[in-house]
């Protein structure tokens, strides 16, 4: 049943996220996203890890998704379906797709992932509590380093081209 | 018993399925009829403190007007406007609808009954489970306001989008130092916790903001600044009708049960009946007291939502942002570390 | 528990089906629309629709909001497994209480960039 389950979860998930890269409209393709992340939140139960599984929903598809989301209706969502890619950002992506698939091929390869049949270990919220306050403490220490450094960046982006004493124009 | 039932049954994980079944059909049953009578309640307590009568000529006192107000909505004209997204503009108000039916899943209405745990999934990520799926309720709402190519909706929908969002955090936080008293984000342990004394008692400011923040995600006055009528016609839904309309203002009534129930699992003992030592009626009277304490509870909590919504007047969009971001935020915080302090000390003496 | 998990997948096909029910059921219910060119225009007051902008400019503080959302959940998640083990953990000396001071400390600084630099202002 949960081999069935694993198997029915891995083919929903690639299928979401081959269409959320064909759709042309934007929020087409973001809401296929948020599908896909909460058939991957399934993919984390099947491997028992209960609290990998909440955060995954809580964090990608309820908080980053609303960012896109946000995002896509700031732009103008129709001008973005008539857009085309020119041919140096077709071959960026594939230069970056293609790191990305051989950093992933190197850790299959690596051979670790597979050590741990899954199921062995309960993914609770205590047992990643201690890990992550134990063998992990210093990679969670820095990571509140890159949350301060991604909320400077995002309020001088945002504020750079204006004074600080920039007021609205009256009408 | 047909054998071959009895067989099937006898399944561990049929018989789980069986169980579950029970239980989410009991449950979604008594959330609808609780969310029709809810609509009712509203219109006769808002009629109250205003000095009227409010809906009471449909049956005695009015008892038939949400089915009569089922049947209306059913029956109206099916219209799907020219200028609208048909896609997301039918499935939004399914988006909003979801969420606070998944989230019921986690909350214990009883302790056992005949030998059933009465909560659907007991998870070990319990409040994290909900948090995450009413996340998702964001998407109903900003699908809505955007497929409607409309103005006021638009308006409406990124206006509450932001609002829930910025709601969120302090909410998520607020129970932080609950579950440092705790030890744990299973609900039925933090009911449990709560034999002696509730937490209410232990940690009154994470109620405090908890509660506020509650008003703020289920868009309740002081905080219905998406459906302001007087400055966006209705928000979001102003393109909808029909049961499409009528899905949108279920949702709203089934946030504002679902939140009250959470309120009273993690601040007011769930379904511990206080004073009294249930154990000793016997299991089955013991159980069915704790169904009927978390009942009375939450229906107090809906009472005191209604009447919260038409005492108090409507926050502005940027002191609803502030009150949020610089004043529950931050008072969060500093309860979580002032918790950790006390109970380290506490433990460490 | 895996167990656990099937009354969560059946309350999300129950839900899926509950709220296409509704749609399907009530299309059958409804009224049939009747057209008419006032009810394909996007509602705007009794004015002339010629006069609705459908599209507004949107201010990038919704932006900014959202992105201190996401910084913010994040520490949520990282707090919720904290506040499970502390009870636990602090027995044994005053490390988990120090490593969470010192993590919200860091985001308290960035909080407080962000109130100096007016992006919580609401506005």
């Amino acid at each position: 049943m949960e081999a069935a389950l694993f198997h029915l979860f891995s083919f929903l998930t690639l299928a979401g996220a081959l269409l959320v890269i064909t759709r042309r409209d934007p929020v087409n393709a973001a809401m296929l996203l948020v599908l896909t992340f909460f058939f991957m939140a399934g993919l984390f139960v099947l491997a028992h890890a209960w609290f990998l599984a909440a955060a995954q929903i809580l964090v990608y598809a309820g908080a980053i998704m609303v960012l896109f989301l946000f995002v896509i209706m700031l732009l103008d969502a129709k001008e973005e379906t008539r857009r085309c890619f020119g041919r140096v950002a077709g071959v960026g992506a594939l230069a970056v797709g293609g790191a990305l698939l051989a950093a992933l091929a190197g850790v299959i390869r690596d051979g670790r992932l597979w050590r741990v049949p899954a199921g062995d270990a309960e993914g609770t919220t205590a047992a990643v509590g201690r890990l992550l306050f134990n063998t992990y403490l210093l990679p969670f220490e820095v990571a509140s380093v890159l949350l301060l450094a991604a909320t400077v960046g995002v309020i001088v982006l945002i504020r750079a081209p204006r004074r600080p004493d920039d007021a609205p124009p009256s009408a | 018993m047909s054998p071959v039932f009895s067989n099937l049954l006898a399944q561990p994980g049929v018989a789980l399925a069986a169980e579950a079944a029970v239980k989410i059909a009991v449950v979604i049953v008594v959330l609808m009829g609780m969310v029709a009578y809810t609509v009712l309640a509203e219109r006769r307590i808002c009629a109250l403190i205003q000095d009227r009568l409010g809906p009471n000529r449909v049956g005695a006192f009015g008892l038939l007007q949400p089915i009569a107000d089922s049947f209306k909505l059913l029956l109206k004209e099916n219209v799907l406007p020219g200028h609208v997204n048909r896609f997301w503009y039918v499935l939004a108000p399914t988006i909003a609808m979801a969420p606070p039916l998944l989230t019921l899943a986690v909350i214990p209405f009883g302790n056992t009954l005949a030998g059933f745990n009465l909560v659907i999934a007991d998870l070990d990520v319990g409040v994290l489970w909900i948090f995450s799926i009413a996340s998702l309720g964001v998407y109903g709402i900003v699908l809505a306001g955007w497929a409607s190519n409309s103005k006021y909706p638009f308006l409406g929908g990124m206006r509450s989008a932001a609002q829930l969002i910025s709601y969120e955090v302090p909410m998520g936080l607020s129970v932080v130092s609950v579950f440092l008293l705790v030890g744990s984000l299973k609900l039925s342990n933090v009911v449990a916790y709560q034999a002696g004394t509730w937490l209410i008692f232990k940690a009154p400011l994470a109620f405090l903001i908890f509660l506020v923040s509650a008003f703020a995600e289920t868009n309740r006055l002081p905080f219905d600044l998406p459906e302001a009528e007087q400055e966006l016609v209705g928000g979001y839904n102003t393109e909808y009708g029909q049961m499409k309309f009528a899905l949108f203002f279920l949702a709203e009534y089934a946030n504002m049960i679902v939140a009250s129930a959470l309120i009273v699992t993690l601040f007011f003992g769930g379904w511990q009946v206080p004073f009294v030592r249930v154990e000793a009626f016997g299991p089955i009277l013991a159980g069915a007291l704790g169904v009927a304490a978390f009942f009375v509870k939450l229906l107090a909590f809906i009472v005191f939502f209604i009447w919260v919504r038409w005492t108090l007047p409507r926050f502005r969009y940027d002191q609803l942002m502030r009150l949020g971001w610089r004043v529950l935020l931050p008072l969060a915080l500093l309860n979580i570390v002032a918790t950790a302090l006390a109970l380290a000390l506490k433990l460490r003496a | 528990m895996i167990q656990d998990y099937i009354g969560i997948g059946l309350l999300l096909l129950t839900a899926i089906g509950f709220c296409g029910g509704v749609l399907l059921f009530s299309a059958l219910t409804a009224q049939k629309a009747h057209t008419n060119p006032a009810k394909d225009e996007a509602y705007e007051c009794g004015l002339p629709a010629a006069m609705a902008e459908p599209r507004i400019r949107f201010s990038v503080k919704f932006y900014l909001i959202a992105v201190l959302f996401i910084l913010f959940d994040i520490e949520t998640v990282f707090l919720y497994p904290w506040a499970v083990v502390f009870r636990d953990m602090i027995q044994g000396g005053w490390t988990i209480f120090v490593a969470m001071l010192s993590f919200l400390g860091i985001l308290a600084a960035a909080f407080v960039y962000a109130w100096r630099k007016g992006a919580l202002d609401g506005r």
